[in-house]
């Protein structure tokens, strides 16, 4: 069941919308993560959940009890929701420990005690309790954060990008370990980031939020291989998109006969497929004649980053071209291995894997 | 090599300047020595220094409090409430600074002639010097991040304990510093307490040097509130600690949302009305009563022409001279920080923070005692000034050269400027406003400067505050109205750059 329910909630600043009637169901015990650009509204809809701000209207129900109902709103002392801000917000006049026990009872029963489980928890050494949020690195610091608002064993935990001052290396490894540990203490998350990548590894849920509406809601798998349209595709990786006529459960694009995720259509439409879908083969001029049914193409850049080389292929053939001039000579950019890429100049055969997306 | 001996060099004329700064505290303890022990405890182990200091402690014990719940009080109602006109308000609760304390004083004495004791020096005090408290803690409530607010909130705390238990504790820099600046205005203020009878350590040093001249009793007085001083210091120390109250975490926090006052409204709107009556409604009032009462009459021109030169004088003097001698020690302070700056600055702060009263008796008796001719000289004045006031221009200039970064100066000395020159085209031009700024605060300081003024000037001297004080000495309170009035405008802008600056400071 839902754990958390939002339907139709706005809110205004002045004259701009930050939210324009957002629904949103939140299953308990999952993870959900609301991703967009910056300035979409993603931070306003959290401070809502936590009860830091008020919506103008629409209504925000934990477990069946309403926490908002337009500007009627529990405040946020009142709904026992964490919070893990995006640099911490540890309070510098406190210790670590002062910090991770603030929101239990001064008197409480075993207050050390649970202060060093939390700690051991989120894997803090012992030994860093007495010291102040200042001498932390900001990893730590957000662990610090993480156990703080788990001190008030919340059902709800939000999450305000709280990895994006991490450093990359730390970041990857801090958010499996967040996400492990929230998952075994049964706390449903709910994350807000501007990064798509850990958007969409942390989550089950994720939703694509731009100009304070959800674009779209549904699985990381869903959205990233079925957007709903160019934009959702876009946000979350590279996409090629390419004008096709479908029929029969196949498309006919200047990447030739791709199969597609539907059968019922038959009309001009766009497609998306994932760069990674594109394989490339090497070969050679001579290789191409006698094979009209096969699509070449020539390296005109080959950019070398590491493990990744960035490739871009000019067409040279086109077996079944539907709608030739709508594609023209834009090489298609492809982020391929940088473990034996093939060079400028070289002759490539292009088959499509999987199937492609079309548009609705 | 040539970078090191630059250093050096202005090492070298911050320590002397320090050094000459410690002459009149190290002259009480000469004096002390000089007068035998035996003197020394009959001197200051007596009835008279009790009471003393009875009236002095209880003044302090009881003001500051007052004034750190009121300057709280109008900090929040101010900075993070809906109040309406929040920024009337908190301009309202600066410009009290602009009327000298004893102005205050003449006010209130002309308004309820009755007036003394301890409760009317208590009165008085907060109402001339609460904005001290008002001005960091605003500073500080601006500058504070709402994210922690937010967190506190999130961990099951109620509005009025998140002020207690995360606001609160965050505003203990601001609170100390006020209430340390506070306090030593207390032990230093004269006029205020001698318009309502209120003995303390200052009177009484200016009585006894009026009567027996720089006996070793005023000398005595005067090292018991050098105590009272360094005591007050040390307890700010310990009182401030160790701690860091600085943001933890990295980019800009989030803008702070104001609180709803709603049906509280009206009754806070009253606090800061009251206070605003009492602290300009009063002394406006009394003013200007008493320049309708005494008409045309009271502005003899030629006298306050001549009082108003002698003043602007005296404050651009002194204001150059304060700035001159603090640059070399803001220059390491930022520059070339270490044991050997701190402890130097340490020394000027500390002579800053002792009350005229004691610098000018010092200074006395040196040029009575070593230096004769230099004895009531403009010489000794502007050198009385300059400790007196040089913190003021250091904590000025030191902000503005922390903002004009070394490398500027590297980069004038690669492009061949010579080592003083780059530092004249890069770091001292950069910190002119700042400079500027603080010279305007030394300048105001002089302005409203009383009793080392009556004690070191030369003779004839006759600035707008001793023109002031002669005239309402003599109860005629109509002919001193217009000394008030021109003292209270040229302190206005300058109170108002002081408001500016703390805004700034924030970064609104």
């Amino acid at each position: 069941m839902s754990l958390l329910e939002l339907s139709g909630v706005t809110k205004h600043y002045g004259p701009v919308a930050a939210l324009g009637g957002v629904d949103l169901a939140v299953e308990s015990g999952s993870r959900t993560a609301i991703v967009g650009p910056s300035g979409c509204g993603k931070t306003t809809l959290l401070r809502l959940i936590a009860g830091f701000e008020a919506p103008d209207s629409g209504r925000i129900a934990l477990d069946g009890k309403v926490l908002a109902n337009g500007h009627a709103a529990v405040p946020a002392h009142r709904r026992g929701i964490g919070v893990v801000a995006q640099d911490g917000a540890l309070f510098p006049h406190l210790s670590i420990a002062d910090n991770i026990g603030f929101g239990m009872g001064r008197n409480e029963d075993k207050r050390n005690e649970r202060i060093v489980e939390l700690a051991y928890i989120v894997g803090l050494d012992k030994a860093i309790l007495k010291r102040r949020p200042h001498e932390l690195s900001g990893g730590q610091q957000q662990r610090v954060a993480l156990a703080r608002a788990m001190a008030m064993k919340p059902r709800l935990m939000l999450l305000d990008e709280p990895f994006s001052a991490l450093d990359t290396g730390l970041r990857a490894s801090m958010r499996k370990a967040v996400a492990e540990l929230l998952e075994e203490a049964g706390i449903t998350t709910i994350l807000v980031t501007h990064d798509q990548a850990e958007a969409l590894s942390f989550a089950s849920q994720v939703a694509v939020m731009r100009d304070g509406l959800f674009s779209q809601v549904g699985t990381p798998r869903e959205l990233y291989f079925q957007p709903k349209d160019r934009m959702v595709a876009e946000f979350l990786g590279d996409a090629i998109i390419l004008p096709a006529k479908i029929a029969d459960g196949f498309a006919v694009s200047p990447l030739g006969r791709i199969a597609v995720d539907t059968r019922e259509r038959r009309d001009l439409a766009r497609i998306m497929l994932r760069p990674e879908q594109v394989m490339l083969k090497r070969t050679s001029r001579e290789g191409m004649s006698g094979t009209p049914d096969m699509l070449f193409g020539e390296v005109t850049d080959c950019e070398f980053a590491g493990s990744v080389c960035t490739i871009a292929v000019r067409l040279l053939n086109n077996p079944d071209p539907p709608d030739a001039a709508a594609i023209g000579n834009t090489p298609l950019i492809l982020r391929k291995t940088g473990v034996d890429a093939p060079a400028i100049g070289e002759i490539v055969r292009l088959t499509v894997t999987g199937e492609a997306h079309v548009f609705p | 090599m040539k970078k090191r001996r630059q250093a050096s060099w202005i090492t070298l004329a911050a320590a002397l300047i320090s050094l000459v700064a410690l002459l009149p505290l190290g002259f009480i303890v000469w004096v002390a020595i000089q007068t035998g022990w035996d003197t020394v405890v009959t001197l200051i182990v007596r009835p008279r220094v009790g009471e003393l200091l009875v009236n002095t402690i209880l003044l302090v014990v009881v003001t500051v409090p007052i004034a750190i719940v009121l300057s709280v009080a109008l900090a929040w109602l101010t900075e993070r409430s809906d109040l309406p006109g929040n920024r009337l308000w908190s301009w309202l609760s600066v410009a009290p600074l602009a009327i000298p304390a004893f102005v205050h004083s003449y006010a209130w004495i002309s308004l309820v002639p009755g007036l003394h004791g301890l409760w009317a020096g208590v009165l008085v005090s907060v109402i001339a010097y609460f904005p001290f408290l008002y001005l960091p803690i605003a500073a500080a409530l601006r500058r504070l991040d709402p994210a922690l607010e937010d967190a506190a909130a999130a961990l099951g705390l109620g509005p009025w304990r998140v002020f207690a238990r995360v606001v609160l504790p965050q505003l203990r820099l601001a609170i100390c510093g006020g209430s340390l600046l506070v306090g030593l205005h207390l032990l230093a203020e004269y006029g205020l307490y001698v318009f309502i009878r209120f003995d303390t350590f200052t009177t009484a040093i200016v009585d006894q040097f009026q009567s027996t001249f720089n006996g070793p009793a005023a000398n005595m007085l005067a090292a018991v509130l050098v105590v009272c001083c360094l005591v007050l210091l040390a307890f700010e120390v310990i009182l401030r600690g160790e701690e860091r109250y600085a943001r933890v975490g990295s980019g800009a926090a989030r803008k702070q949302q104001r609180a709803a006052l709603g049906r509280a409204t009206l009754p806070c709107l009253l606090l800061p009305a009251g206070v605003a009556l009492l602290t300009l409604g009063v002394p406006f009032v009394t003013v200007g009563h008493w320049l309708m009462a005494g008409g045309t009459d009271v502005w003899r021109w030629d006298e306050i022409s001549l009082a108003l030169g002698q003043t602007l004088f005296l404050a651009v003097a002194g204001a150059l001279l304060a700035t001159v001698a603090a640059m070399p020690m803001a220059w390491i302070s930022i520059r070339a920080p270490g044991r050997l700056q701190r402890l130097l600055e340490s020394c000027n702060y500390i002579v800053g923070a002792l009350p005229g009263v004691v610098i000018a008796l010092a200074l006395v008796t040196i040029t009575v005692r070593i230096a004769l001719p230099l004895y009531q000289t403009l010489f000794t004045i502007l050198f009385g000034y300059a400790l007196m006031f040089l913190p003021r221009a250091l904590v000025s200039l030191r902000a503005s050269i922390a903002q004009a970064p070394v490398e500027l100066e590297r980069a004038a000395s690669s492009l061949g400027r010579p080592p003083m020159k780059a530092l004249w085209s890069t770091t001292i031009r950069l910190s002119a406003p700042g400079a500027a700024a603080g010279m305007a605060m030394v300048a105001l300081g002089i302005t409203n400067e009383l009793t080392a003024t009556q004690m070191l000037a030369p003779n004839g001297t006759r600035t707008l505050a001793m023109a002031f004080w002669s005239y309402s000495g003599e109860i005629d309170y109509a002919s001193a109205a217009p000394y008030a009035l021109i003292m209270v405008a040229m302190s206005l802008p300058m109170t108002w750059l002081l408001y500016v600056q703390s805004k700034r400071m924030a970064g609104r």
